[in-house]
């Protein structure tokens, strides 16, 4: 079964992940099997995302995080919002978030 | 405007797009003791030789090495030998290394691949296809080269306990005049195996004791090794296939490359080896191109030591003369590993490397019969003519 992401929830990268900045590349390095989609791969995540990934720290919402991108990102704040759940929807189906909380 | 760029938030890492890390790949061997005993192995020691076993890396001085590799933004681990799979404290070392954030790559015979290992790599995965050497097909072939009663039956149930357990690996061979007639069986079998995208890679010019340890084992080795034009034949079976390779090959690494010792990329990565010294490459074990970790960091040797080693030059005459003018540099295997194993210098041609560049020259029209290479004067012209010759016929 498939986890939504939701506005009012907070997410926190999975402890089956480890996080590295190779020359300046955010990169994910998953450590325990059947993360992303295919064995063997290690992903990164453009500055964007990076900025997202390093808000998601267990103890903000979604809403919380998309309202504060947008004091530092240009764009409409309903865009950004979309973009930071598209994001953490992709990361908790390629299981590197787990979800921490609701409010 | 768009927050998050269109194309792929994540994507598979497509690193050193901006420059390349101090350290990529660390070669880490671990132990140059060995369960089996092969004819032909240039690196091994008794599995149970204590007096080696003490001297060998604390399971922590392996750990900070592993941590200040990837300090270095290092990406991956190479875990060879020996046998790697001997040290007790393997499972330690591989846990440790993936949960920095390395993959790792482990080299092994697969006699030690146990269940509970293969349950480890089921759950941490490498991340790297393990790469397992196959000496041969049958009990006679295989143990004929391993010289260990049981290593036959310890080596398949590995790999069948890899195979069923779908942990990703691919297999190599070691060509000796006692398995060689296996060649057709093994490619077979490996074809099926659902990682092998290649036909498997081969050793067979085989190196000597890499620590110059051993004269009798030597002259084995070398009694082992194939004839230029027997090893020729070998690369040439599927002839179509060699060519294309050598086309791409030879246009690009092919030329002469003067006194300068180090024409490969040795010195950018390193081994380290058993005991902790820092080699530029896996092979190379003169006292003066190694850097003890004990007393110094993988920084420091990449930074400092191999950057100067990398500036050597050649000073042995008949090097000079020929080889730093040679435009087969590149085919040939001729570098300051070999003649360190060969003959205990940096320096000194390899008499059979010569012959088998040689005789692969021939093959390929870069050279007429009699021909010394290192007196070609128009070699830009030959490699040109060569890799835009079209039609290849079989
Ligand atoms: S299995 Fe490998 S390391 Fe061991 S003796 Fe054979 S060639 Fe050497
Ligand atoms: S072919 Fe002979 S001369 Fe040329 S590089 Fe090799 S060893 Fe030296």
């Amino acid at each position: 079964m498939e986890i939504k992401a939701s506005l009012n929830s907070i997410y926190k990268p999975s402890e089956d992940v480890v996080t590295r900045d190779i020359q300046g590349e955010f990169i994910i390095v998953p450590i325990t099997s059947g993360i992303g989609d295919l064995e063997g791969e290690i992903f990164s995540l453009n500055k964007h995302g990076r900025a997202i990934w390093d808000k998601l720290d267990g103890k903000k919402t979604i809403k919380d995080i998309a309202k504060e991108l947008s004091l530092d990102f240009d764009g409409a704040p309903e865009d950004i919002e979309k973009d930071v759940l598209g994001l953490t929807q992709e990361l908790l189906k390629k299981k590197m978030l787990v979800e921490a909380g609701k409010k | 405007m768009t927050y998050i760029k269109k194309e792929k938030t994540i994507e598979k890492a497509g690193l050193w797009m901006k420059s390349r890390p101090l350290l990529v790949r660390l070669d880490m061997e671990l132990t140059e003791r060995c369960n089996n005993n092969c004819i032909h192995c240039c690196i091994n020691l008794p599995a149970e030789d204590s007096e080696t076993r003490k001297k060998e890396l604390s399971t922590d001085e392996i750990k900070r090495i592993l941590k200040e590799a990837v300090s270095l933004q290092c990406i991956s681990a190479r875990f060879t030998g020996g046998e790697p799979l001997l040290r007790e404290d393997f499972q330690d070392l591989y846990v440790y290394a993936r949960k920095l954030g390395l993959k790792v790559l482990i080299f092994t015979n697969a006699t030690l691949i146990t269940p509970a290992l293969v349950d480890l790599f089921s759950r941490i995965p490498p991340l790297e296809r393990i790469e397992v050497t196959v000496y041969g097909m049958k009990k006679s072939s295989y143990e004929a080269v391993t010289r260990v009663g049981g290593s036959f039956e310890a080596g398949w149930r590995g790999i069948n306990l890899l195979l069923e357990n779908k942990i990703p690996f691919v297999v190599k061979g070691a060509l000796l005049p006692c398995n060689k007639d296996e060649i057709d069986d093994f490619e077979k079998w490996a074809a099926a195996l659902p990682w092998m995208h290649e036909l498997p890679s081969y050793s067979m010019f085989f190196d000597l004791r890499c620590r110059r340890d051993d004269y009798r084992k030597n002259e084995l080795i070398k009694s082992l090794r194939f004839s230029p034009q027997e090893a020729l034949k070998f690369l040439i079976r599927k002839k179509n296939e060699h060519l294309k390779k050598m086309k791409e090959f030879c246009s690009k690494f092919m030329r002469p490359c003067g006194d300068r010792l180090f024409s490969c990329g040795s010195g950018h990565g390193g081994c380290v080896d058993a005991y902790g010294y820092f080699q530029p490459c896996m092979m190379l074990r003169h006292p003066d191109t190694v850097y003890n970790l004990k007393t110094g960091s993988l920084k420091d040797a990449l930074t400092n030591f191999f950057p100067r080693l990398r500036e050597m030059k050649a000073a042995n005459p008949d090097y000079l003369n020929r080889c730093a003018k040679c435009f087969l540099k590149g085919l040939c295997e001729q570098c300051p590993a070999k003649s360190w194993m060969e003959h205990g210098t940096l320096d000194t041609p390899v008499a059979y490397f010569c012959k088998i560049a040689h005789t692969q020259a021939r093959f390929l029209g870069l050279i007429k019969e009699g021909e010394k290479a290192w007196e070609v004067k128009n070699w830009r012209e030959r490699i040109e003519d060569f890799t835009k010759e079209k039609a290849v016929v079989s």
